[in-house]
Formats: C-alpha cells, structure tokens, sequence
C-alpha cells in the first residue's frame, strides 16, 4: 500500500516539466526574498554612497561592494531591488486577495439573489469591461492621492469582474448538483450552504483564476509606479525603479535592466505554474 | 433585429454608468479649488473659482448639467488655460491612431497566422517555439520592451530615434512595442481556438469525405474558430489604449495616453473626464460592433434574439 503511494508520489514528481520546476523556484526564491528582504538587503535603501555613484555592476568594471552597482544618488541598487521585489509582492498579493474577495462575493450574490441584483452585477461587469483598469486607476490615484492602502485596495478592484463571472457560472452550476439540494432541503441557511459547502467545492477554480490574474496586478502596479502615480520614493517598487533609472538609461543601464529582469521573470515564472496549475486542477478556466 | 437592438440598450446604459462613475469618482475624490489654488489659496479666490466652475452647486445638479452638456457637445474647459477640451483631445487622437492601427494590424498580421500556425502544428517543436515567444510576448510589461528597444536601436546602435514625433521614423519604436503585446495574446488565443476547431467531428467529416487538408482548415476551421477570434480583436482594442498610456509617455509621443498622464498630474478634472468618456465610447462602439458581427459570423446567435 505505501509502497503504491510512494510510487504514485514519485510519478506525479517525474512529470513536473523542468520549466514548471523552474518556474516553482523562482517564484519560492522571489517569496523568500521578499520575507527576509530586511535581512538580505546590504544596505539601506536611502544609505547614499557619494564616492561610489553610478559604480557598474561587479563584472563590469564595478567591485562586489555593490555587486548590481549604484544608482546616481550613490544607493545600492541590489538593496533597493530586494526591497522593491517586497514592496511590489505584497502589494500584488494583497491586491488579488481583495480582488478576489470582492468578484467571489459579488458573482456569489448573484448567483444566489438572481433577479435585480443578478442584473446589476452583469450591468457592473459590462462596465468594468468598458474601461481599461489603467486608465480608470489613473484617474483615481491622482485624484485621491497615492498612499499604499489606496493602491492597493484600488489593484484589488482588478481582475474582479473575471472572478464574479466565473464564481457566479460555478454556482449557478453547482446550484444543479445533488448536495446543494441535499444541504438545501435539510434546511441549511445561505451562510452555510455558501461557505461550507459550494465554496469549498468551487474553489480550486477561484485559486486558479486569481493566480493567473496575480502577474498582471504585478504588472499594472509596476506600470502605474512607472508612471510616478504608483508607489511614491522614498518607498520604492519594481516600476519605481525602471522609472527612475530610465533617466540613466544611456549612461548606467544597469539601474533599470536588474529591476526589468525581476519583474519580467517574476510575471513569467507565476504565469507558467498557473497554466500548468489550470492544467493540472480544471480545464475548464479560460 | 431584437438582438442588436439588446445590445445598443445595453451599451448605452453601460455609457451612462461610466459617465456618471467618471464624474462622481473625480468630483468627490478632491477639492478641485485646493488642488488647483493650492491650500494656502485666500478663501476668497477659493470662492470665486467654485463659482465660476459650478463647483458650489449639488453634486447631481452638476452632473445633470455635465450630461446635458456632453449631449450638445461641450466637454468644458480645461481648468489649466481655460480652453475648450474637446478640440483639445480630438488633436490628439489622430497621434495615438498614427501608431494604434499600425500596432492593431501589425498585432492580428503576425497574432493570427502564428496561432494557426501554431495549433496545425500542434505538440511539434515549432509550436513550442511560437507560445513560448507569446507567454514571454505577454509577460513582458511594455514601459520595459519599450525601454529595451530604445537601449538597443536608439542608444546602442542609433539607427531609430528614441521619443518624440518629428519622422515617421520615430513611429516604429512605439508600434513595435504596443503591438507585442497584443500579437502575444492574440497568438495564444487563436491557437486555442484553432485547436478547439480542429478536434470537433466535423473536421473529421470533412477530411473523411477526401477534402484537401488545406481546404478543410480554410473552408471549415478558420471560419469557425474566426468567432472566438474577433471578439477577442474587440477586446484588445481596450488593452491598445491602455497599452498607449504606458507606450506613448515612454517614447513621449503626445498622443492621447500622454496628454491623460499630463493631466492627471496637473489635475485637470475636465480634461481627464473628455479622455475617460472618449475612451469608454471608443470601447463600448467596439464592444458592440464585436456583438453585431458575431450575429453576422454565427447565424444561430441572431435567431436566439437574447443576449448571452
């Protein structure tokens, strides 16, 4: 018996492709960073070395003191760039989570009111999909100001009418099933019927379809930090440091190319383990 | 007939719904007087300014006046200079078309015969090669391709220039980069519809029956799987103009994307409000064309009259 589960473990493991695998890492190396990026960071983000601005990286012509160079200020870029690839996870992390928190809970309702409400969230969804989030998020950074908790409650409103239209197709289908009927008819309430029993069942759908909307929070929140209506200096993120070394980008390149690699490879690499993620738990999220 | 007439209800309403989500957000988010004045601005000046601007009436007062007033065509006048908006934006929508078509074409010119492609060839090295170029197409946020391009073509070797708009030469850069992206997904997509296509039985009906193969793909597949597709042509048009924000102020190319980040960052409210409605419009006329058409490619949605 243990011997078939060993087996079947060993199996499962043998078909993880390289890249997935590399993918995996990635992301686990990227989590890792952004947990001890205090401890891992030389120095501190605003620590200027005047006698050592704009040092090439080590390699090119610069020394392991800063291993990716400064920036013209004389700050180490490796520094910033760890606690950048923080700042910028966190901000996705916590962004996605509210988003879909706010799409399951509205597609949830929907499924579960029907009528008005059913055709007021439709409604909503047909008009988050005639505006382009970007544009929409420019107008209101600007306006209200660009503190942290706003940015991120704002990402949070990405991605959720995707999430409420897949959660209220699952419940509605779910709504067909045996034990929804079952659980209804012994006299289960909303509240229970909805967390104990359609939402465990729908949610590995939900997972899937917020980790393939993570990478493009991270990319819409290094975009607007582009922009300067992101995340604002002295705190820095991934955007915020391609913006600020695209100033410097014909005499010390290596300013935007480091934080460009990490935010290329990092929405790669999430990109690849939820496809094969959707591959591997449901098909059937577009 | 009941069909597109579903769907203009629907899209005006959807208008609506942005016109007033614009207005409110914008209104309620700040005080345009403080903003503009600055805090330290004497209140009377303050005064002054509200009243010139409406700004001391009732919110919905000032929104009734807003619709009314965008129905007879008048936007407003920038709170910046004092000049009317609407010219002031339409000048700027010929600069982002200059290089918006170019990227639309050049993204459904290379998106779509690489995902036909690619699904013919499905599972073979080639096919590896060309979604491995589209999840890398569309992982590869644009301020950061544009940026590469401008180190390599306009820094390294300086064959192109790196921003404004004074040749037509300037044009390729920013073309280059919008399109990407969308040729990325729209390889990605088409492949999957392809793929979907070919495997339905009556695919192998009609190879059975001893058409050519390439006969089957262009009589059989490529209409069908070309609905999915258009739609999602309709869709990217959204994600051109979102693109073209980020595109046009890393090449400063004063198209419609530059002049929306300039003006949120001089805060004018009129401004942003004309680019936020123009936009919306541009994407609810494409969104509604994308639903015309999909009665005209698939006939069984017209006879269904109801929307979904």
């Amino acid at each position: 018996m243990t011997g078939t589960i060993t087996g079947l473990a060993a199996t499962r493991r043998r078909r993880l492709p390289f890249g997935v695998a590399l993918a995996f890492a990635w992301v686990a190396g990227m989590l890792t960073i952004a947990v001890f990026a205090d401890a891992i960071r030389p120095y501190s983000i605003t620590a200027l070395h005047l006698a050592a601005r704009l040092t090439p990286p080590d390699g090119f012509g610069g020394s392991l003191a800063f291993p990716l160079g400064t920036d013209e200020l004389g700050r180490d870029v490796l520094s910033r760039l760890v606690v950048s690839i923080r700042i910028s996870l966190l901000i996705a992390f916590g962004a996605t989570l509210l988003g879909m928190l706010v799409g399951a809970t509205l597609g949830l309702l929907a499924a579960h009111l029907r009528g008005i409400v059913e055709q007021a969230v439709l409604l909503l969804i047909d008009v988050q999909a005639a505006l382009p989030f970007i544009i929409l998020a420019l107008a209101v950074l600007a306006f209200f100001g660009n503190a942290l908790p706003l940015l991120i409650a704002l990402l949070g409103l990405y991605g959720w009418e995707r999430h409420a239209r897949l959660a209220r197709g699952l419940a509605l289908a779910a709504g067909t099933q045996g034990y929804v009927l079952a659980v209804r008819q012994i006299g289960a309430g909303p509240w229970r019927l909805y967390l104990r029993h359609v939402l465990p069942n729908i949610a590995a759908t939900l997972i899937v379809s917020a980790t393939l909307a993570f990478p493009e929070v991270i990319l819409l929140e290094s975009g607007l930090s582009f922009l300067g209506l992101g995340v604002q200096p002295p705190m820095t993120s991934l955007g915020n440091m391609v913006g600020y070394g695209r100033g410097y980008i014909s005499n010390a390149p290596w300013i935007m190319l480091a934080p460009s690699a990490v935010i290329v490879l990092t929405t790669l690499a999430i990109s690849i383990a939820g496809d094969w993620l959707r591959d591997r738990l449901d098909p059937t999220v577009g | 007939m009941r069909f597109a007439l579903n769907r203009l209800v629907r899209a005006c309403l959807t208008l609506l719904i942005v016109v007033a989500l614009a207005f409110f957000i914008l209104r309620m988010s700040a005080d345009p007087a403080i903003v503009i004045l600055g805090p330290d601005a004497p209140p009377a000046a303050m005064a002054a300014f509200r009243e010139a601007w409406g700004l001391d009436r009732p919110l919905p007062i000032q929104f009734l006046d807003y619709v009314v007033a965008v129905l007879h065509g008048d936007f407003g006048r920038s709170m910046i200079n004092g000049a009317p908006v609407l010219p002031l934006v339409l000048g700027r929508v010929p600069t982002t078309l200059a290089i918006m078509l170019p990227a639309l074409l050049c993204a459904i010119g290379i998106g779509v015969p690489a995902g036909v492609f690619a699904a013919l060839r499905r599972n073979t090295l080639a096919d590896r090669c060309v979604m491995a170029a589209s999840v890398a197409g569309f992982t590869m946020p644009s301020f950061v391709l544009g940026l590469l391009l401008v180190l390599v073509f306009a820094v390294t070797l300086g064959w192109l220039p790196s921003g404004g708009n004074d040749h037509w030469q300037s044009a390729i850069l920013p073309v280059v980069t919008l399109a990407a992206g969308s040729a990325a997904v729209l390889a990605r997509f088409t492949r999957g519809a392809m793929v979907e296509v070919l495997g339905q039985p009556y695919i192998r009906t009609a190879s059975a029956k001893g058409l050519l193969w390439r006969a089957v793909v262009r009589r059989h597949a490529l209409p069908n799987a070309a609905i999915p597709i258009v739609t999602m042509i309709g869709f990217m048009v959204g994600g051109l103009l979102a693109g073209a924000v980020v595109t046009e102020s890393v090449f400063s190319w004063p198209g419609l994307g530059r002049l929306m980040v300039v003006s949120v960052a001089s805060r004018d409210l009129a401004v942003v409000q004309c680019i936020l409605l123009l936009v919306a419009s541009t994407m609810v006329v494409a969104n509604l064309t994308v639903d015309l058409l999909y009665g005209v490619l698939d006939p069984r949605l017209r006879r269904g009259g109801g929307a979904r």
